[in-house]
């Protein structure tokens, strides 16, 4: 008896705990978003309303009336293409690493430091370079320099998922009389295709989170919409309703395809190193 | 690695397409990686400015300048503050609240998919949202802590010098300790439990628990956490360039900033080629050596 409601008020002080870290935690994007659906009368309020009268959608419809909106399909079109590419070339990569041990770990361990790089260091002389091609602020510039850049997670990832993969089916399948390409298209894709699809997602996230590439190599004509998102702090004021609604529209995407992931997501995050 | 795991049969066609296989990713990593290397290694011997396109070789004019630089040294010197203090408390925030979540709790996993919320933000926006909840007068943090002293209080949070570490800290920690968090619960509910009650009826303490068992099984992915996160803040931009912009003055400037501000808005050309070369140099040198003690690819 004395047990059970000692068990009971431990279980309750966590539960307080984690409900209070919780709230701690999402209370700023609660307010991220809430701005957004006010009106700039209740933004530029003080003291500051916790909630709003009724939600506006003005913000976001002054977005794309102005055509602001459109870095958000920049972003679309950038992040996907690049993913994309990246994902095809770096798991034909992945598998000559895993199953020949191509290179070595020589050749493992200079791919995934590649990416270890401060962004700043590399945009810069790829800037240059842009000027000289006259890629700058083009579609092409921005998907090869996202492309590059995950190269070397999706390779380091899909590394790691083809070695989970038993060695034998791919020894059966050429037994069999399938070539060594019908056997990645028929075999070694299908069995991976949650590490695919975990991989390509989070391909995706850095592309469409990025923001200093962007910054360096768009002007007017491919900016995403991080870049976007600063335009709108100004010097003596900051459009608080624009930064918010844009914030969101970019945000929204990434919290539904994280959502449909959270298997997958230690992994992810963790370079491979904690399998989950 | 064992042989047992390679597939072999006739060698030259087995030879042929593994190489067939990498060749497009190197190419690309060569394009995007190796080729602006050569390139920045030459401007940076030249004399190139925005008002002076000298291509001259300029000898080591830039690297010396470089170490006589004390706006860059400061700069690294912020780096290496807003990571020293940022990365601790990621680490044991994420601990205590790994800790908290760790033992049955009903609902646990509907808690931890919100809380990862933070950690995929883009970290631009996520500096957007901290100005806007820092913000002296529209802002609710200068509100609570109004409430709070019981008077009306105008922090400038982003502009006292006072302040603005507090700032960009509080946003770092904040989109990060989630992915400590993450990781370290993953850790430590892989750690043997019947270990742990092994111990504990032996009658050796929480904190004995703690350092003799929990942390070297969990060290493995820390060590990981650390290296990825430590390698993160190096780099430190977006959080800081949403809420300062490097400001007050250079009060806040990180490396990449300094950087920054030195290639895209000085046009400092050839010079900030020898100080983004300096960090690739620097760098690859880190983490050639941090991947030799910390195993990736278990």
């Amino acid at each position: 008896m004395k047990l059970a409601r000692r068990r009971a008020i431990r279980l309750a002080m966590r539960y307080t705990g984690a409900i209070a870290v919780t709230l701690f935690f999402l209370f700023p994007v609660y307010w991220l978003f809430m701005i957004s659906f006010k009106t700039a009368d209740e933004i530029y309020s003080y003291p500051p309303v916790w909630w709003p009268a009724s939600l506006q959608l003005g913000n976001y419809a002054v977005l794309f009336k102005d055509g602001d909106a459109t870095t958000v399909g920049n972003s679309l079109i950038v992040a996907s293409v690049s993913t994309i590419f990246a994902m095809l070339l770096g798991t034909i990569c992945a598998y000559s690493l895993a199953r020949f041990k191509t290179g070595g770990e020589h050749l493992a361990n200079w791919i995934i430091s590649q990416r270890m790089v401060p962004p700043i260091a590399i945009v810069f002389p790829v800037f240059l370079l842009y000027v000289w091609f006259g890629w700058v602020d083009t579609y092409f510039g921005l998907i090869l320099l996202y492309t590059a850049f995950n190269l070397p997670y999706v390779i380091w990832m899909m590394r790691g998922y083809i070695l989970d993969i038993p060695l034998a089916l791919e020894e059966a399948a050429l037994v069999d009389g399938y070539n060594r390409w019908q056997v990645l298209w028929k075999v070694v894709f299908p069995m991976c295709r949650a590490g695919l699809f975990a991989t390509a997602i989070f391909t995706f996230v850095f592309a469409w989170n990025d923001f200093i590439f962007a910054l360096v190599l768009t002007r007017t004509e491919v900016a995403t919409y991080t870049v976007q998102v600063t335009h709108y702090f100004g010097g003596q004021s900051n459009f608080w309703g624009k930064i918010s609604a844009m914030s969101v529209l970019g945000t929204v995407p990434i919290f539904i395809v994280v959502g449909f992931m959270q298997k997958y997501l230690v992994r992810g995050i963790s370079l491979g190193a904690v399998k989950g | 690695m064992s042989a047992v795991g390679t597939l072999r049969n006739s060698r030259s066609s087995e030879r042929n397409f593994k190489y067939t296989l990498i060749a497009p990713s190197i190419f690309v990593l060569l394009l995007i990686g190796i080729f602006p290397l050569v390139y920045l290694l030459v401007v940076s011997f030249q004399g190139i400015t925005m008002i002076d396109n000298d291509t001259t070789f300029n000898g080591l004019a830039n690297y010396k300048a470089l170490f006589a630089d004390t706006r860059l040294w400061e700069s690294l010197l912020h780096t290496i503050s807003f990571t020293a203090i940022a990365l601790p408390l990621e680490l044991i925030l994420g601990l205590l609240m790994a800790q908290l979540f760790i033992d049955h709790l009903p609902g646990r996993q509907i808690f931890v998919a919100l809380l990862v919320l933070p950690v995929v933000i883009s970290p631009i926006v996520a500096g957007a949202t901290w100005s806007l909840m820092f913000d002296n007068r529209f802002g609710p943090i200068n509100q609570v802590i109004s409430w709070l002293m019981g008077e009306e209080m105008t922090l400038l949070w982003t502009i006292n010098p006072n302040l603005v570490y507090l700032a960009i800290l509080a946003a770092e920690v904040w989109q990060w300790t989630p992915f400590m968090f993450l990781l370290l619960l993953a850790a430590l509910s892989a750690v043997d439990k019947s270990q742990l009650e092994a111990a504990s009826i032996d009658g050796a303490g929480y904190w004995r628990i703690f350092f003799r068992i929990v942390l070297p099984a969990i060290w493995p992915v820390m060590a990981v956490a650390i290296l990825i996160r430590g390698l993160d803040l190096f780099r430190l931009f977006d959080i800081v360039w949403a809420l300062t912009r490097g400001g007050p003055g250079t009060m806040t400037e990180t490396i990449s900033i300094f950087a920054y501000v030195k290639g895209f808005q000085q046009f400092e050309t050839s010079y900030t080629g020898a100080v983004a070369l300096m960090i690739i140099i620097v760098l690859s040198f880190v983490v050639i050596m941090a991947l030799r003690r910390v195993d990736l690819s278990r």
